[in-house]
């Protein structure tokens, strides 16, 4: 395998591309230049902190280190799943639903292709488990976190529609439906939009990744395929499994709906 | 029929009240004394205490939404959650049957919600209730939006239904039509009923 060596100075090269949009920000007044240049800098410090992570648990190849690895990725998740959130749940419970379905949606998938595609040995080697749950779990949050968005805030809008099916005897889930739609909807947008589109307009950063590091398109095209597809399932389930479960959270055992479960979350 | 014992909730009661079938009560009171928690209470759509009982069956034996089809409330604001009218009955042909009762034409139902009127909003949703022919019937404020002539058909209705043996509790602010319609006259204030004379 013949890849092309990345240099320190090449990466400083093209963080000016970065410069370029600071520049034209401060010009234009766009007031971007300091989110931009926080969210540059947090990248690089992040991903140089994995880095030596990810080398330690390589070198180790502990279930147990791997899994508490996998763990504080997750909670990470959650966190973010909660801070994109314009209402939320009172209390822990958007951040317990958000991290339940993502964990569960990233079990499934992770522990499927760790045991059957991939098969590493041993099945847990974190230099195969950490990726793809990472991979996994990344676009998930961004899944979860919308459908979630989505369900909260046009839940309050919608009242009155919901409560005159439950005042006919609508189910809670039937009184929800549209909803519930809406929401599963918007969080898979993103994964449906991107399938849609993926060789035709654009070719993903993983794929890219590898054919630069020498692998034949071929070749790094089946495992973007694999990839697309535990997204896509890893997507559907943590979307689904998130927006239902907050409308059972919405709503008690006697089909009532309770906007008192419901808070403004904090600017 | 409706046996309602020590009902409470924040800013409401206790309440004890009977309906008895084929009885239509008029429920009156200032704005924010608590007749739409009381409605709402007893159709079980606000969390509440105490006791509701239908001919005999406790309401915690019976499923909220089984519930609520017998016990079956109707909002002083009523609610959409579909493009055109007919999408919103379960039975298209009993809601076709209703509607000339109320003063509409059977082609309500191609009309699309968000061109639809005030009064026109208002009795579409009572088609929609009473087409499930609930046994007690929890009405606010159901010919508010609605014309004189428009507010006759309607009470006519509501009347057809106790005659029919619904048991019927309804808000509503006017005098004329509590004589027209109501047998009793039950008076709220400050979330405490009162019983008046009719």
């Amino acid at each position: 395998m013949n890849f092309i060596f990345l240099g320190y100075v090449d990466l400083v090269l093209a963080s000016l591309l970065l410069l370029i949009s600071g520049l034209l920000s401060i010009s234009l007044r766009l007031g971007l230049e300091k989110p931009l240049g926080v969210a540059a800098l947090r990248m690089v410090v992040q991903l140089t902190l994995i880095s030596w992570v990810l080398k330690e648990l390589f070198a180790m190849v502990s279930p147990w280190w791997t899994a508490a690895a996998a763990l504080l990725m997750l909670l990470f998740a959650g966190r973010e799943v909660v801070a994109r959130q314009r209402r939320k749940l009172a209390g822990l419970w958007t951040y317990g639903l958000g991290t339940a379905s993502m964990m569960l949606a990233g079990t499934i998938v992770t522990g499927l292709v760790l045991t059957t595609q991939i098969r590493p040995e041993p099945w847990f080697d974190p230099r195969y488990a950490l990726p793809i749950l990472g991979m996994i779990l990344g676009n998930t949050m961004n899944g979860v976190s919308l459908g979630l968005d989505r369900l909260l805030t046009a839940v309050g809008r919608e009242r009155v529609a919901v409560e005159a099916r439950l005042a006919l005897g609508h189910h809670r889930a039937e009184a929800f439906r549209p909803l519930l739609r809406d929401a599963c909807r918007t969080g898979l947008m993103q994964i449906v939009n991107s399938m849609s589109a993926m060789g035709l307009v654009f070719l993903p950063g993983m794929m890219t990744g590898q054919i630069l590091a020498g692998i034949e398109p071929l070749e790094a095209v089946k495992y973007q395929i694999l990839i697309m597809f535990l997204i896509a399932g890893a997507n559907g389930i943590g979307v689904i499994v998130a927006v239902f479960a907050a409308m059972r959270r919405l709503t008690d055992n006697r089909h009532r709906l309770r906007l008192d479960h419901l808070v403004a979350a904090q600017d | 029929m409706l046996k309602v014992r020590g009902l409470t909730r924040p800013g409401l009661g206790p309440i004890d009240l009977d309906l008895s079938k084929g009885e239509c009560v008029a429920l009156t009171g200032q704005s924010g004394a608590g007749k739409t928690l009381l409605l709402r209470a007893i159709a079980d759509l606000d969390p509440n205490d105490g006791q509701v009982m239908l001919k005999g069956a406790a309401r915690e034996e019976t499923p909220a939404p089984e519930w609520r089809r017998r016990v079956s409330y109707f909002a002083a604001e009523s609610g959409w959650w579909e493009d055109t009218v007919a999408a919103h009955f379960a039975d298209v042909e009993a809601a076709r049957r209703l509607l000339p009762a109320l003063g509409l034409g059977p082609q309500a139902l191609n009309w699309r919600v968000d061109h639809l009127s005030t009064g026109e909003r208002q009795r579409l949703a009572l088609v929609r209730l009473l087409v499930q022919s609930p046994p007690v019937l929890l009405l606010d404020e159901p010919t508010s939006a609605l014309d004189a002539d428009t507010a006759k058909a309607v009470e006519t209705e509501i009347k057809k239904r106790c005659e029919d043996g619904a048991a019927i509790l309804i808000v509503t602010h006017d005098g004329e039509q509590i004589k027209r319609l109501a047998g009793r006259r039950l008076h709220m204030k400050s979330g405490r009923l009162r019983e008046q004379q009719a």
